[in-house]
């Protein structure tokens, strides 16, 4: 498998908030690559950089930024708005509101490919109407006329992918898209996001903080903590032994059917995500680690845990015992 | 989209209704009509005779729908002052009033969408600021002194434009940009806030990981939903124009609706000032009408409600 996206250090300031603190991750082609973490983390924050829109004041720095073999870091606004909506496309949290209230669902989807490829319109609404129904959509005739106040929320989430599929993109960065939905919506989206993946070929980079999306799609996953990438691995190899404490303290916050027992209280990590000052030096996360130690001050050592199983922790690969989740 | 038209449309002519019928009121409460037709020095048999002559001597009600008939026809009676019908002294005065509004309307459009728009993409910085400021300068000018300073100016000094008229089409110019003075603090406002509202929205974010223009996202996916407010008030603006033009039609002795109701009310022509008064607050009626359909031309949630 190759690289599509390449991210290494990625630094973001907001003012004087450290926003991410050199984070680095890989989403290969086909592959799907969950970010986890609680709310307040940078996950958004490092989607937005990759696409190039973060909000005005935003300082990123990186030493790499690949996407598709070629260095994006350097790209000028217009070079970027040229690969947004082409070859990388972005949908997000909140379904309800990401649409323009003032334009069709089909005026708003072949727009992007007017914009793109300056297809002819009849062609566009035909791509357009192709997609509708490849994201489950009945009658695309009809909904292409629609406006989106005229749709549900779960429609208008799979009429943002559609859209976001509209120029075929090999990258689709997709933030808690199933968040604003009910359950059985959400299982549908990700059903759909799955299927296109493997006919597609897609790379996902998919932010959530729900662990139980991340155990059904994710190829690999990479944690972050408070800017930084605290822990990154594959799926499976993450769940069977997660290293870093927060990563654990994560995953005891989730019931396990047949491990979870009854009267017996779910896990939860006391305090919330610090904001970090520019400058900060040690983990971020030694405030709430019930394993902090002095030399959790110091310079943090990113080790290899298993092969492709990175943490970035002061503690010994498998301390306490096994795994604690 | 016809439903939502033709309840607005009943909603316009109810209030026209309620403006006739205060109109037609107004002018009973004000005294015996009679007598104030008659004048001072009329003896009881003048004022008699007036009654009978009016027709004021029949019951109120009769008296309404009698003159409701005629006003909806356009038949506002006869001068007292000018030898002529009302509807006529009107209808030779509105062309001018109409254009000097809609010269006044298109220049504060066209000064203050852009001045909004840009003040809104540079929030908070310098230029921001002066936009405000040129705004509250604009809004602190009385219309008379700034229309007597352009006239003395470009008129006088300069020669350009001519300092009152309008022979010729330049004649609108000035009093057009005084007019224009009036709204467009209001619009430059209303642009700027409706913009940095449209621009920090998730659609815009959306319009942006499409990949989209700069242009686009500023004027096809920001200003088309900025713009639903700014519709509204220059409907507004446009009424206060059409009936606040008095001060600027006497600065420029422009002989419009203005200039005849402020002849009207110093000659005591109750007819005339009846009928300015009526037709002004048809037409913001008309006005108001015509913006709900404009927007929901614009904003397509509008056409359900």
């Amino acid at each position: 498998m190759s690289a599509l996206l390449e991210v290494a250090d990625l630094r973001v300031t907001i003012g004087s908030t450290a926003a991410v603190r050199g984070a680095s991750l890989t989403v290969n082609k086909g592959e799907t690559h969950c970010l986890v973490g609680e709310s307040g983390c940078g996950k958004s924050i490092t989607a937005l950089s990759v696409m190039g829109l973060l909000p005005r004041g935003a300082v990123r720095e990186t030493t790499a930024l690949r996407f598709a073999g070629e260095e994006i870091g350097r790209y000028g606004e217009r070079q970027m708005e040229r690969l947004r909506g082409d070859r990388m496309a972005m949908i997000f949290q909140e379904p309800m509101t990401s649409l323009n209230p003032a334009y069709t669902v089909g005026s708003q989807m072949t727009e992007v490919l007017r914009r793109h490829r300056g297809t002819p319109r009849a062609q566009a609404v035909d791509r357009a109407a192709e997609l509708l129904a490849r994201v489950g959509i009945t009658a695309p005739g009809l909904r292409l006329g629609q406006y989106p106040h005229q749709l549900s929320g779960g429609l208008r989430q799979r009429v943002m992918i559609a859209m976001a599929l509209m120029c075929d993109p090999e990258l689709l960065i997709a933030d808690e898209p199933t968040t604003a939905l009910d359950v059985t919506v959400q299982a549908q989206i990700l059903r759909l996001l799955a299927g296109l993946q493997k006919d597609l070929g897609l790379g996902i980079l998919l932010i959530t903080h729900d662990l139980g999306i991340v155990a059904r799609v994710a190829d690999r996953v990479s944690v972050m903590y408070a800017g930084e990438v605290v822990e990154s691995a594959p799926t499976a190899a993450l769940f069977a032994a997660p290293e870093h404490p927060y990563t654990r303290g994560l995953l005891t916050c989730v019931p396990v059917p047949g491990k979870a027992k009854r009267d017996e209280p779910l896990g939860s990590i006391p305090g919330v995500v610090p904001r970090i000052q520019p400058g900060f030096a040690g983990c971020g996360f030694r405030d709430r680690c019930a394993q902090a130690s002095a030399a959790c001050a110091g310079t943090i050592p990113r080790r290899e845990a298993s092969v492709g199983h990175e943490v970035l922790c002061t503690l010994p690969p498998r301390w306490g015992g096994a795994a604690a989740a | 989209m016809l439903r939502f038209f033709l309840r607005r449309f009943a909603v316009a002519v109810l209030v026209a209704l309620t403006v006739l019928t205060l109109a037609f009121l107004l002018t009973r409460v004000s005294g015996d009509l009679a007598i104030s037709i008659a004048g001072p020095n009329a003896t009881q048999a003048d004022v008699d005779a007036i009654r009978e002559a009016y027709g004021l001597n029949r019951p109120l009600v009769v008296q309404y729908f009698d003159w409701l008939g005629r006003a909806v026809q356009g038949d506002f009676g006869q001068s007292y002052f000018f030898r002529d019908r009302v509807a006529n002294l009107i209808a030779a005065r509105m062309p001018v009033t109409v254009t000097l509004g809609l010269v006044g309307l298109a220049i504060a459009l066209v000064v203050s969408l852009p001045l909004g728009i840009l003040a809104a993409v540079r929030e908070g910085t310098w230029v921001d600021r002066l936009v405000g400021l040129v705004a509250m300068i604009g809004q602190a000018m009385p219309s008379f002194w700034l229309g007597l300073v352009l006239m003395i100016v470009f008129g006088l000094q300069l020669g350009w434009v001519p300092i009152s008229g309008v022979e010729t089409w330049d004649g609108y110019i000035l009093p057009g940009i005084v007019l224009a003075f009036s709204a467009i603090p209001s619009l430059t406002r209303l642009t700027r806030s409706g913009m940095i509202e449209a621009l920090a929205s998730d659609y815009i974010r959306t319009a942006r990981a499409k990949g989209l223009t700069r242009l686009s996202i500023l004027v096809k996916h920001g200003f088309r939903n900025a713009a639903i407010p700014v519709v509204s008030i220059a409907a507004v603006q446009l009424g206060f124009m059409l009936g606040g033009s008095i001060v600027i039609e006497t600065v420029f002795a422009l002989h419009g609706v203005g200039f005849l109701a402020w002849e009207s009310i110093s000659k005591n022509d109750f007819p005339v000032v009846q009928a300015v008064v009526l037709v002004l607050a048809l037409i913001y009626i008309a006005l108001t009408l015509l913006a709900d359909l404009l927007n929901a031309v614009l904003d397509p949630r509008l056409r359900t409600a």
